[in-house]
């Protein structure tokens, strides 16, 4: 059964979605911070299409992979200024390049195979250079995150705050949109387009649910990231029916759903030394009355931003 | 307010705000003494916020002048602390409080930093002086708004800062909650000599504790004591319409105003 290990298309496997594993995580949990899980969803869609550009042009498509990424993430960073505009921004520009990615796909006569492997993953078709080009972009990309990593998630949590401190919000959010379109870029010549969401959002939605702290969370989601990469290679290479993405999929999904439903079990129980002031009507599901009447009010303050934005009050709240 | 020579915190001389064609603040002189407790009133849309996000240098004026500790308004001042308009915090950040504590100490600084004792113990001391010790490692998705709240301040008096700014810290809070915000922002702008500058919507809670009130209406201003300020006469000059000011039961209303 461990056979298998001892063949370099495997080893290969295993390095570059190793590599692509840890770095996906790190973006993951700051996109699951941020809110943009639905760029993780986009962005690789939106790849697909520059492959598929690549491929009529008759270029390496991995060139066109990155060129369409790169691109998108600058156009949704400009376009989506607030929260609320971004989704949309995203969307447009999905189905814009989505429609584009089927008139090339048209226009080119032959059989796509290259197209095809971007849409599904090719990870054991993965060549010696392949995994070192994914290594090196993976580590830089690592680097950069460790470098922004307190801006990223100060201006994560309150964009406010971090601007008026001097954090440049706006440049810090396109500089993390195109590492996402990196690290897609990456993750798609390993789990292919339609699933690169399971390594970007999986491990980091599972890790933010367990952990208590930011640094925690990511190691648990590295972890948990190589963990199901590795697993699902290793399952896929002994079936050699069932494709790694499937596996990998499949993995990601079952250890996120039980802690979906057992982590507030484990959430009630915080350290909190015992002092009942504090502790007053606070259930184990957190939903006590305080959130729920904080709920109501931050509707109405909803209410009033937007009456302050049609009185062209420029706030900037809800930034990316 | 008694450290040798009084130094102007803020000084603002016929400020005007416009985006556009839309006049926020028409026409604003006041300034700001070391240590003194201001409270801004005023209905909504009136510019309080953006008056605070022209202090700390994300907007700019159209005209006037304005200077903060003798200088231009600029981003990143520590010298000033900011907790902006409170909102619910995202319980799924896997954040605990003192991690929010701590990005007021070095959240704009490069890298992931690392964890030593000296850092902790400036934020143990944080937590200290707004009472929130006793939830430092909580997750902050399970506090509740007042805690949220004191765990904002002591973020924003991290960087030690000679003028604090406080957008609506009283919101979304019931009574009790209220009266602990409004003893602890008194008690650091008092033994920390910091000036205060606090947005609300109700004076009552600090009628006792304020030195002066800044009532924005109409794109003016109106500045001094309470009872300077929150009268009929003076309101109905400055919202250019009748308001009358009603005091029962200890309490100060003011009607014909949609505060």
């Amino acid at each position: 059964m461990f056979n298998i290990l001892q063949y370099p298309f495997i080893q290969n496997a295993l390095l570059a979605g190793s590599c692509v594993a840890v770095v996906a995580a790190i973006v993951g949990y700051f996109m699951v911070v941020r809110g943009l899980t639905f760029a993780g969803h986009a962005l690789p869609n939106i790849g697909f299409a520059g492959a598929a550009g690549a491929v009529l042009l008759g270029i390496d498509p991995v060139i066109g992979l990155f060129a369409f990424t790169i691109g998108a993430a600058i156009g949704i960073g400009i376009l989506g200024k607030r929260l609320n505009e971004r989704d949309t921004a995203i969307g447009i520009i999905m189905t814009f390049t989505l429609g584009l990615g089927i008139l090339f796909l048209s226009l080119y006569a032959g059989y796509a195979e290259r197209v095809y492997s971007i849409l599904f993953g090719q990870i054991v078709g993965i060549s010696p250079v392949d995994v070192q080009i994914t290594a090196v972009s993976s580590l830089l990309t690592f680097i950069l995150v460790l470098i922004l990593f307190r801006p990223l998630l100060f201006s994560s949590f309150d964009p406010e705050v971090a601007e008026a401190r001097g954090v440049p919000v706006r440049p810090l959010t396109i500089i993390f949109l195109v590492m996402i379109a990196i690290t897609v870029s990456l993750a798609v010549q390993v789990v292919g387009a339609l699933l690169v969401f399971t390594l970007l959002i999986g491990p980091a939605a599972t890790a933010i649910r367990v952990a208590r702290s930011p640094l925690w969370a990511i190691v648990i989601a590295i972890s948990l990231g190589v963990c199901y990469t590795c697993l699902g290679i290793f399952l896929a290479a002994n079936n050699g029916v069932w494709p790694v993405s499937f596996f990998i999929a499949s993995i990601s999904f079952g250890v996120y759903l039980p802690v979906r439903f057992l982590s507030p079990l484990w959430r009630g129980r915080q350290e909190r030394t015992s002092d009942p002031a504090i502790n007053r009507g606070r259930s184990a599901w957190g939903a006590d009355s305080d959130t729920a009447s904080q709920e109501g009010d931050q509707e109405q303050r909803n209410t009033f931003e937007v009456m302050e934005h049609m009185q062209g009050s420029p706030k900037a709240r809800g930034e990316v | 307010m008694t450290q040798g020579t009084q130094e102007l915190v803020i000084n603002l001389e016929h400020v005007r705000i416009q985006f556009g064609r839309s006049i926020i603040l028409e026409d604003i002189s006041m300034t700001v003494n070391q240590g003194e407790f201001i409270v801004v009133l005023g209905p909504n849309g009136a510019g309080k916020s953006t008056l605070l996000k022209l202090l700390l240098g994300l907007i700019k004026q159209s005209r006037g002048v304005v200077s903060v500790l003798g200088q231009p308004p600029r981003r990143g001042n520590r010298a000033i602390g900011y907790a902006p308009q409170h909102r619910v915090l995202e319980s799924d950040l896997a954040l605990r409080a003192r991690d929010v504590v701590g990005f007021g100490l070095d959240g704009n600084r490069w890298g992931t930093g690392l964890p030593s004792r000296k850092r902790a113990e400036i934020i143990d001391k944080a937590l200290a002086e707004v009472d929130a010790t006793a939830f430092a490692d909580a997750p902050i998705g399970q506090l509740s708004g007042g805690e949220q709240q004191r765990l904002l301040i002591a973020q924003a008096l991290l960087s030690d800062p000679r003028l604090l700014l406080l957008d609506e810290p009283l919101a979304n809070l019931d009574i009790s909650h209220e009266q602990e915000i409004v003893s602890l922002v008194t008690r650091v702008c008092r033994s920390r000599n910091v000036s205060v500058m606090l947005v609300t919507h109700d004076i009552n809670p600090l009628l006792p504790v304020v030195d002066r009130v800044l009532y924005m209406a109409n794109g003016h201003s109106a500045i001094g004591t309470p009872e300077e300020v929150i009268t009929s006469a003076k309101l109905t000059e400055l919202y250019d319409s009748p308001v009358e000011v009603v005091k029962a039961l200890g309490r100060v209303f003011v009607v014909g105003a949609e505060t």
